[in-house]
């Protein structure tokens, strides 16, 4: 096999490099262009779809394109934000592979200069019950999230969980992170100046995650990869808070002119994207590099991923300063480098070049391919075991899908992480729909509006019909905000697929990618940053199509923000439902139980009105008249109004349809609320008041009668059992 | 001259990450385990070995909830 | 009324720490290097991971030069509070008997817990009563107190036992449901769960204020 195969490039890409270098590249530089080049770094099978995404509004600060996004939330202030994956490092090595996704994305949001305030993150595993791995790799990926997070010191305040057997061989860790800054600070990564320092802080340079990200993410991960365990990078939340601290320090201080953290292809890809930005080159001398292992080559160095580590460039004068501050946390920094103003990134060992490339070559010049969709022509994704008989009744179906693994309380996870430090927590995970984080007041003395999240995204669903799916997911995150009074302001997205260069992928990702942009378009949602992650698939098959969306939110009033529990005896229920509702069970989780594989198709979503729909409910919240709020997601209706007896430890007696898909159908555009009768009239026709909030039992007359300690147990029950025998 | 210190838990006190050990060596096999404890092990370069129990008592080990055991060393 | 809050690297709580006790008094950072206590009345140890952790939780942070002027100041009857690792770094410092361990579940918690007054006379506890049941988040992984019987009989003997988790409450195994102890003079206190996190019932409940109401009472 040639040098460049066993590097993952083609034969096209290794000619277009002879091509752009005038000469065959060494091993240093094709090192080098093997991760620049590579899916995870590249984007080569997505850049044209993602140039399809809807990236501009009016409160967009800084769009897509840089280390996070961020959207202007008033006073000054602008919210950073981004989710990225790291999936294949956590399928080999789940504790540090979540651990290092959460570092890794801190440091995107602390590299523009904001504090982060807030960690979310979505998961996916194989069925629990079915599989020791997956109960494994959930445990531990969970610890290593609540490792990270809890040491740095970030609060993480929502996420989600699925299980799904075709996640069983690739798990998915996507983390998000949103952080505060002034916005006139927000910095860029854009090297400038010639004749400008290059400084590396952080921790010392080691072999970890040598081709990692890169190499496990561009690649279908088979049998033999437990030898690619040694390349998973460990991290150090310590060494991150320091390095946090010392990073915000230096940019209050104004001695940077610009920052960047590093990430998958470590040096290689921080120094080449910070010169491509500046229209600049560098020059690099890896002998000047703090190693932490002997006889490193400068290959390794330069592509070495050893986590807490963050290049800044700074003018001559100012890098004594930028050390000093550097001690004083405890970091190690280094100049190892010079902004030159040739375009060319070099490569020296001491007095050596031992690469020379173009800049615009590793970055500009890597290249975009078409995808060649063709929708799949025949079933992908085999048929779950049945759990469950088509002719159980609604009381025993509603406790089955309650206490499974994909709605029951997800408490056991989430306790172990710290969801308070910071003190903005005013909604904690399962009080309400989204997570709400204050932000204080202003210079006057004004309470600032606070900040709303959520993180969502459904792979059956998408499974089923990828356009709808994507659709869906924008639609679900929207109606979770709404349910807290938040207005959407921006939205990051971690598209996760399996091998592009399958047709049928290549069309679940192009039809996702079209339902995402068409569903920010309708409901006027920028996108300002995310992620891809392709290749997710093995000997077994491909992930389902999952695209997960975060959008961040704002209210005026945090303590207006909705609960999901029912809190009054007495108080009417109402359900707020678009003209355009029609809950069906293809894809849904009663038809996953009774063992049925992703098919059928999707109700269709009226995007006007389902804009309309959530204002409706985002201002009954804010107006406080209204008790409780929740939409109605995965198991229906019937699930939803148990999840609000639950929460509120109220029941309930209820009157609505009774038919399967009126009761545990799915589809967007649902909300069940509580309040006063009167609360309602601002929805108009949209309301239905369908009961009445008392006793202890939930009721839907003619089909059910639940204890709501029943109902408790059993959703308390659902995934305690399965981790506990981890 | 290269120490090498272990640190375990004290006898009687609670010792849970022991506890999970010694339940998960019988789901995989292992039979006939029984009272396993967890500690740490710290090597060290010392020049003057005479120091250990001191640099034991005030920072590698808690002694009110661990006892310390120093190895002999190779130099 | 001057609080003092100290930040070690890899503190996490010293912030909101500020911000409770800035409700009450003034509030300043304490930098783990300086031998300053910048003339304060009260000292807050925070929660974190000091020095990740490292080794044991608290046993680095306990040498830290400030500790030195801390430890100087709660020998002369300085107000002291040690939350979490707060609480472990006093432990390993000697100023408060016992120690922390790991959890009995070994796992992290995150939770809202219901802690009973059990000593109101110490200056941390000065403004509530006995029996008074505070409403406070606990998030630990190593917070089980233990310490020999006879120490633990001589704590209770001696009005040292502080505040115990409500029954049902406590999850990490403490001894005794033991969730906070004093000094014998009552003027340096640790406790597990979080009071600087529960003084604003907007983030969860106020319960927490009246420690730092307590310090203030004390120092006036």
């Amino acid at each position: 096999m040639s040098r460049h195969a066993e590097l993952g490039l083609t034969d096209s890409e290794y000619e277009r490099i002879v091509a752009l270098m005038g000469r065959e590249p060494n091993g240093v530089e094709l090192a080098m262009f093997s991760l620049m080049w590579s899916e995870h770094c590249g984007y080569k099978h997505s850049r044209k779809l993602l140039e399809t995404l809807p990236t501009d509004g009016p409160r967009v600060v800084m769009g897509p394109g840089e280390n996070a996004g961020a959207v202007d939330v008033g006073g000054g202030l602008a919210c950073a934000f981004k989710v990225e994956s790291h999936n294949h490092p956590s399928a080999v090595e789940p504790f540090q592979g979540a651990a290092t996704g959460v570092g890794g994305i801190l440091r995107d949001v602390f590299a523009v200069g904001a504090r982060p305030i807030a960690v979310l993150d979505s998961l996916r595993f194989g069925e629990p019950g079915e599989s020791a791995r997956s109960r494994y790799l959930l445990d531990r990926a969970v610890a290593g999230i609540g490792h990270y997070g809890n040491s740095i010191g970030v609060a993480t305040v929502g996420g989600e969980i699925y299980f799904e057997s075709a996640y069983e061989q690739n798990c998915l860790v996507n983390a998000m992170c949103l952080g505060l800054i002034e916005t006139e600070k927000l910095i860029r990564s854009a090297a400038a100046g010639v004749g400008n320092v290059v400084v590396l802080f952080g921790a010392r340079t080691g072999r970890d995650g040598i081709g990692g990200a890169s190499v496990l993410a561009s690649a279908e991960l088979g049998e033999e990869d437990s030898g690619k365990r040694p390349t998973v990078q460990i991290g150090d939340p310590f060494e991150e808070a320091k390095l946090l601290e010392c990073s915000l320090e230096l940019l209050d201080r104004e001695l940077l002119v610009a920052l960047q953290d590093l990430g998958a292809a470590g040096l290689t890809s921080s120094s080449a994207e910070m010169a491509a930005k500046g229209g600049v080159g560098l020059d690099v001398d890896v002998a000047t590099v703090p190693l932490r292992e002997a006889g490193m080559e400068p290959f390794e160095i330069m592509i070495s991923e050893s986590q807490e580590r963050m290049l800044c460039v700074a003018e001559p004068e100012r890098v004594q300063d930028v050390l000093d501050v550097c001690a004083k946390w405890e970091v190690n920094a280094t100049p190892i480098g010079v902004v030159t103003g040739t375009g060319r990134l070099r490569v020296l060992a001491g007095g050596d070049v031992v690469g020379d490339l173009p800049v615009g070559a590793l970055v500009d010049e890597c290249p975009a391919y078409d995808l060649e969709p063709a929708p799949p022509t025949r079933a992908l994704y085999p048929a779950p075991e049945r759990a469950l008989e088509d002719d159980a009744d609604p009381d025993e179906t509603l406790l089955a899908l309650l206490g499974s693994a994909n709605l029951a309380s997800r408490r056991p996870v989430f306790e172990q992480y710290d969801c308070i430090v910071g003190s903005r927590t005013a909604r904690r995970p399962e009080q309400a729909d989204a997570a709400v984080l204050t932000l204080g007041s202003d210079g006057n003395g004004a309470r600032r509006p606070a900040l709303a999240v959520s993180i969502d995204g459904n792979g059956r669903r998408a499974a089923v019909d990828p356009y709808r799916g994507a659709v869906e997911a924008v639609l679900e995150c929207s109606a979770n905000l709404a349910c807290v009074g938040a207005e959407p302001l921006g939205l990051t997205n971690c598209l996760n697929f399996g091998n592009p260069e399958k047709p049928h992928i290549a069309w679940q990702l192009s039809r996702a990618v079209a339902g995402l942009g068409d569903a920010c378009r309708a409901l006027g949602i920028p996108v300002v940053g995310g992620n891809v992650s392709l290749y997710n698939e093995g000997g077994g098959g491909p992930i389902l199509p999952t695209p997960v969306v975060g959008i961040v939110g704002q209210l005026p009033d945090a303590a207006r923000a909705g609960r999901i529990g029912f809190a009054h005896e007495g108080d009417a229920v109402g359900l707020i439902a678009a003209s355009g509702w029609a809950p069906a069970l293809a894809g849904s989780e009663l038809a996953k139980l009774r063992g049925a594989a992703p098919a059928g198709e999707l109700p269709a979503a009226d995007l006007g009105e389902l804009r309309a729909l959530h204002a409706a409910v985002r201002q009954a919240v804010r107006s406080g008249a209204l008790r409780s709020v929740h939409d109605v997601a995965e198991g229906g209706l019937a699930v939803a109004l148990a999840e609000c007896c639950v929460a509120g430890g109220l029941g309930a007696e209820v009157t609505v349809d009774t038919t399967e898909e009126a009761l545990f159908g799915e589809g967007p555009g649902a909300f069940v609320v509580t309040g006063a009768r009167d609360a309602f009239a601002a929805f108009g026709a949209a309301a239905a008041v369908i009961g009445i909030v008392g006793g202890d039992e939930l009721r839907i007359a003619g089909a059910l009668s639940l204890a709501v300690s029943r109902l408790a147990d059993v959703h308390a029950g659902g995934l305690s059992a399965l981790l506990d025998q981890a | 001259m290269r120490a090498r210190i272990l640190i375990r838990p004290k006898a009687g006190i609670l010792d849970p990450q022991g506890q999970a050990v010694e339940r998960a060596l019988p789901a995989l096999g292992f039979e006939g385990v029984r009272n396993v404890h967890i500690g740490r092990l710290v090597e060290l370069d010392v020049e003057d070995p005479a120091q250990l129990p001191a640099m034991c008592e005030q920072l590698l080990a808690n002694p009110l909830i661990e006892d310390y055991e120093i190895l002999g060393a190779a130099a | 009324m001057r609080f003092g809050v100290i930040q070690f690297p890899g503190s996490c709580d010293e912030r909101d720490a500020l911000a409770a006790a800035s409700r009450v008094g003034d509030a300043v950072l304490l930098w783990h290097r300086d031998h300053d206590l910048q003339g304060v009345d009260a000292v807050i140890v925070p929660g974190g991971f000091s020095y990740g952790d490292y080794l044991r939780a608290g046993a680095l942070a306990r040498f830290s030069p400030i500790m030195v002027e801390v430890e100087r100041f709660a020998r002369h009857g300085g107000l002291v509070l040690g939350i979490c690792n707060g609480f472990q770094v006093l432990c390993e410092a000697g100023l408060l008997s016992g120690a922390l361990l790991p959890n009995t579940s070994l796992r992290f918690v995150c939770r809202q817990v219901l802690l009973d007054v059990v000593n109101p006379a110490t200056s941390w506890t000065r403004a509530c009563e006995r029996g008074d049941r505070l409403s406070i988040p606990a998030k630990h992984q190593t917070g089980r107190y233990w310490a020999p019987e006879p120490v633990l009989d001589e704590l209770e003997a001696n009005g040292q036992v502080v505040l115990r988790y409500a029954t049902g409450n406590g999850f990490n195994g403490s001894a005794r449901d033991i969730a906070g102890v004093s000094n014998h003079a009552g003027n340096v206190v640790g406790l597990m769960p979080h009071p600087e996190h529960a003084v604003d019932p907007l983030t969860g409940s106020a319960d927490g204020l009246a420690l730092f109401e307590s310090a203030a009472l004390v120092a006036a």
